[in-house]
């Protein structure tokens, strides 16, 4: 049996036992990612030597009989996102592209703890920005299900990578979607976890009250076990939450007799692909099926989330980068004097931030500093704070009544590269179904729930208020026992690919 | 009310708000744990965080914290139960993060007052409002490198992140030399309460004014002049002279122009210490949008008021009322005890204790102005340092109230203490003053009486000044002698002869 054909859970448990090496394992995978990124461009860095000198590790402690952590032998990619103290972290910038934090991030660093083999970096979006993963500054990223179309993002090459058997698990960061939507258009389970149950720190960030790092996996099983290494608290981000953290993985047994699943009867309005819309009813009724029952509820603010997080997102983000200045890292322009700038200083800075940041990334910043200026404050950002707080307070209300709210994750299946590049608006729409749970601080997770005629997959989404991730993963995986959605694999994949070099 | 203490009665009143930035005395900073000491080599005191490298977030030290609460509290504040933070938005070098953390609409603390009272009475008691007490980073230094020819900057940034509390005051000082004054009662109190060392020179305290003037009219109206912020002032003294200069300053030009506030926008000027004149600032400074926003990477900070209890139990007496109480316990004047308290806690703890020995106030105090004070200035040091404690010196002034030696020869034991740091006893004794007893001095009396029976019969015949002669005698026979009750002893003698 192929190490890519195991779930995580298993895989651990092979290495465990010595069934299989550590070495084995991450070699396995790393000749598949050898094999297929060249295609896909799923990784913006594969960090070979170094995995296989982890992995040669935890072999050795292994055969001398010492404790192995939770995650021994289990390759990891990790969205670029995320500050890794050996390798380039970029955010798929070029501002970044030269740049190696001296730490890493506490999600890394407890992956490394538990004794994860972190493989490389994934492709994104620019800093997180972007529904389609056509924003990096690296090229974008192909959906495993049919290259020309786009893997949704930004955690695009996340998703990717584990749709194409390139690691078996990775690590996602979702601010207004960027975990569940590109798993959804990738075939693949991703979490985004309630707000502060997994740490930031080290995480590069886009919009810091809505980032949240979650698991992507093939399954909610495997998504559970990697998300008991990285929630729990972190002194040094003032945002997480101090809740214990439950053993996910042994809390997936109970059935779902009796779980109240809301449905939002706008989700299905005019804009939801008629073949999508089928696929989230047919998941309702896998879920009926399973014990639960379903119940139509109203949300009546969901409609404001996109306008509401397009002001919020933005203006967090034109402050959270301004450090990228030019001064004392990243990328520096070289120094053109020219009367156009009042100051060589000014000129740094223009130049440094022309040249390093791509448009969506420049268009953002220019959206959130016009919205924060004196002025306008009151029109836009105060008020998109007051819509926020409605919002959630929709979120309380609904969650009164139901335990879980069901739905579509994205209006469409995978579209095509390059298909609204040119549209930055029905660009920010990819989040119509996301963008609410960030706002409202909970959780969510999307797995797939079928595949439109033409074989591309349709994601289900999944929400439950704050700290509700054990029923989350527990309903998802209920439905992964009753379903095989999440087991197909890319069609003609290994044809389709070009081995490199 | 009115405009200044100068013998010409000037034809306006001058209005002064000032705007003080204190360093907190924290040993790390106020959102990483980098040391805040002063003077390391630039760029050793940093971390991710202070260098605002991607990925990094703040953590509050609740000890800054603390402290500002302490400041407020002093100050009289009302203390807000709800408070947050705020990024200040602004591109400089010196600022890595591209903002700087601080409080904009809510901050921690509002509406105190601080009164000055000058204790020698030449201005009157003062009276001065707080806005808002608020806490905040401080950003890093920023050197222009002239010595390379190239204009280059350089920037250091052990500094950025040390916790800076902002306190801001009602326009409510009425003279420079009122400003001045209550600049360093202010001082005074936050050194007191250990909240900063308050340190000019190393940028721990920094003052920006705002001044303008208040010109009543023929009709009855106030014309106001254009405020002005005065900045980049490194002494109190040098607040007082900007002010000055910049009172002067306005007045030329409002007789020049009549231009009033509004009229043209609020102007910033830098003084120029060595020069004696404020300068206009570029415009670019004052017209910056900070685009404010909540600080998302940091929880909001409750204070209860068990809280407040608890920082108001710890806090001390402030000046004001240590002044107080050496006027009451110890009989000294209102302007010995100013003298003491503005040399610091320690020194009063000092005078406390010697008081306490000796059990005369004002004798303490003497020594301690006289004697301790004049040589700390020559000697520089701080009280903690003197080599002569309180129970030293309390046994040698006990031995000059008994008459042992005269306060010259006392003076000449007390250097002698402090260069060997040797008790008053062994002072003397390592110094030969042989202290001779009563009976020994009263025989030495007897033998220069029979030795100088001239002397004695001019005293006897009514010239007691006749005796200074014999004290000359006595000195030579035992230089320890004290030469008061040598002269005393004499004339007893020789009235009991008669
Ligand atoms: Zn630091």
């Amino acid at each position: 049996m192929q190490p890519a054909d195991l779930s995580a859970i298993d895989l651990v448990a092979a290495v465990r036992q010595g069934d299989l090496s550590a070495v084995q394992c991450t070699e396995a995978f790393l000749n598949r990612i050898q094999y297929c990124n060249g295609a896909i461009n799923a990784f913006l860095n594969v960090d070979r030597a170094g995995a296989l000198a982890c992995a040669e590790s935890i072999d050795v402690r292994r055969r001398s009989g010492q404790p192995l952590g939770p995650l021994a032998g289990l390759p990891v990619a990790v969205k670029d996102a995320l500050c890794t103290a050996d390798l380039p972290t970029t955010a798929a910038s070029k501002m970044l592209e030269n740049f190696r934090p001296p730490y890493d991030a506490f999600v890394v660093s407890r992956l490394r703890q538990a004794d994860a083999v972190i493989v490389g970096k994934t492709n994104m979006d620019e800093f997180a920005m972007g529904g389609s993963n056509e924003n990096s500054a690296f090229g974008p990223v192909h959906n495993p299900w049919d290259f020309s179309r786009a893997p949704g993002g930004s955690s695009g090459g996340s998703a990717a990578c584990v749709a194409a058997d390139m690691t078996p698990v990775a690590i996602g960061s979702d601010t207004g979607g960027s975990i569940r939507q590109p798993a959804g258009l990738c075939g693949i389970t991703g979490l985004k976890p309630t707000y502060g149950r997994v740490s930031r720190r080290g995480l590069i960030a886009f919009a810091s009250s809505l980032d949240q790092i979650g698991p992507m996996a093939r399954s909610a099983a495997d998504c559970a076990l990697v998300l008991e290494t990285i929630a729990g608290h972190d002194p040094g981000d003032s945002t997480s939450l101090t809740d214990a953290v439950p053993r996910y993985t042994s809390l997936l047994e109970q059935p779902l007799a009796g779980v109240r699943v809301g449905r939002v009867p706008e989700h299905f309005a005019a804009g939801l692909d008629p073949e999508v819309a089928k696929g989230v009813e047919e998941a309702f009724a896998v879920l009926k099926a399973a014990g639960a029952t379903v119940h139509d509820i109203a949300m009546p603010h969901a409609k404001y989330g996109v306008a509401t997080y397009y002001l919020v997102a933005p203006c967090e983000a034109s402050s959270n980068l301004a450090r990228y200045d030019g001064a004392h890292y990243g990328h520096r322009a070289s120094a053109k004097p020219s009367s156009a700038f009042e100051s060589p200083l000014i000129e740094m800075y223009c130049r440094s931030r022309a040249e390093g940041f791509g448009p969506e990334v420049k268009r953002r910043i220019m959206l959130g500093t016009y919205a924060l200026s004196s002025g306008y404050y009151d029109a836009y950002y105060a008020k998109a704070l007051k819509v926020r707080r409605l919002i959630r307070q929709d979120y309380l209300d609904a969650f009164e009544h139901v335990d879980l709210i069901g739905g579509p994750v994205s209006a469409t299946p995978a579209f095509k590269l390059g298909e609204k590049t040119g549209d930055p608006l029905a660009m920010y729409l990819v989040d119509l179904y996301t963008v609410s749970t960030n706002l409202a601080g909970v959780g969510g997770i999307s797995f797939p729930c079928g595949f439109t005629k033409s074989g591309l997959p349709i994601g289900f989404q999944l929400q439950a208020p704050a700290l509700g991730e054990p029923l989350l993963l527990r309903a998802s995986d209920r439905f992964q026992r009753l379903t095989d959605w999440h087991l197909r694999r890319p069609p003609n994949l290994t044809a389709l690919c070009t081995p490199k070099g | 009310m009115n405009a200044s203490t100068s013998e010409t009665q000037v034809p306006f009143t001058t209005i002064i708000g000032l705007e003080v930035h204190v360093q907190l005395q924290t040993l790390t900073k106020l959102f990483c744990g980098c040391s805040t000491a002063f003077g390391a080599p630039p760029n050793t005191q940093v971390c991710p965080v202070c260098l605002g490298l991607p990925g990094s977030l703040p953590v509050m030290n609740q000890r800054a914290f603390r402290l500002a609460l302490k400041a407020a509290l002093a100050l009289d504040c009302n203390i807000a139960s709800f408070t947050k933070w705020d990024r200040k938005n602004y591109f400089y070098p010196d600022l890595p993060k591209g903002y700087q953390i601080s409080q904009f609409d809510l901050p921690f603390s509002t509406d105190g007052t601080l009164e000055v009272i000058d204790p020698k009475g030449t201005i009157g008691p003062c009276r001065v409002g707080i806005v808002r007490v608020h806490l905040e980073e401080d950003a890093g230094k920023s050197m222009h490198d002239e010595t390379a020819g190239s204009g280059d900057t350089r920037i250091d940034l052990n500094r950025a992140g040390t916790p800076l509390c902002e306190i801001v005051t009602q326009p409510d000082l009425r003279s420079p030399q009122e400003a001045r004054l209550w600049l360093n009662e202010l001082k005074l109190l936050l050194v007191y309460l250990g909240v900063s060392d308050c340190n000019m020179q190393e940028g721990s305290l920094r003052v920006d004014a705002n001044v303008n003037l208040h010109i009543p009219q023929p009709d009855g109206r106030i014309a106001k002049t254009p405020i002005v912020e005065i900045k980049n002032m490194n002494s109190f003294r040098s607040v007082e002279r900007a002010l000055v200069y910049e009172t002067t300053r306005q007045w030329g030009v409002w007789q020049e122009t009549h231009a009033e506030m509004g009229k043209t926008p609020k102007q910033t000027r830098g003084w120029d210490d060595p020069a004696g004149v404020t300068r206009a600032q570029r415009h670019k400074e004052e017209s910056s949008d900070y685009r404010y926003f909540p600080e998302p990477d940091l929880v909001p900070v409750t204070v209860s008021s068990a809280q407040q209890a608890a920082v108001r139990s710890e806090m001390g007496e402030p000046p004001v009322r240590v002044r107080k109480g050496l006027e009451t316990r110890w009989k000294i004047s209102a302007y010995d005890a100013d003298v003491l308290v503005n040399q610091g806690r320690q020194l009063v703890d000092y005078f406390e204790e010697l008081a306490t020995l000796i059990g005369d106030g004002k004798i303490a105090s003497n020594w301690l102005q006289q004697d301790v004070l004049r040589t700390l200035n020559e000697r520089g040091g701080t009280i903690e340092d003197f080599p002569v404690r309180p129970a030293a010196l309390a046994e040698l002034i006990a031995r000059v109230n008994a008459g042992d030696f005269d306060t010259s020869r006392a003076r000449e034991i007390f250097s002698e203490m402090l260069a060997s740091g040797r008790s008053a006893a062994d002072a003397v004794l390592s110094m030969g003053i042989a202290v001779i007893g009563d009976d020994e001095l009263v025989a030495l009396c007897r033998d220069i009486l029979a030795a100088n029976p001239k002397i004695v019969a001019d005293v006897k015949g009514g010239k007691e000044q006749a005796a200074a002669g014999l004290i000359g005698h006595a000195k030579k026979k035992n230089p320890n002698i004290n030469p008061g009750k040598v002269r005393t002893i004499c004339i007893d003698l020789i009235r009991a002869m008669q």
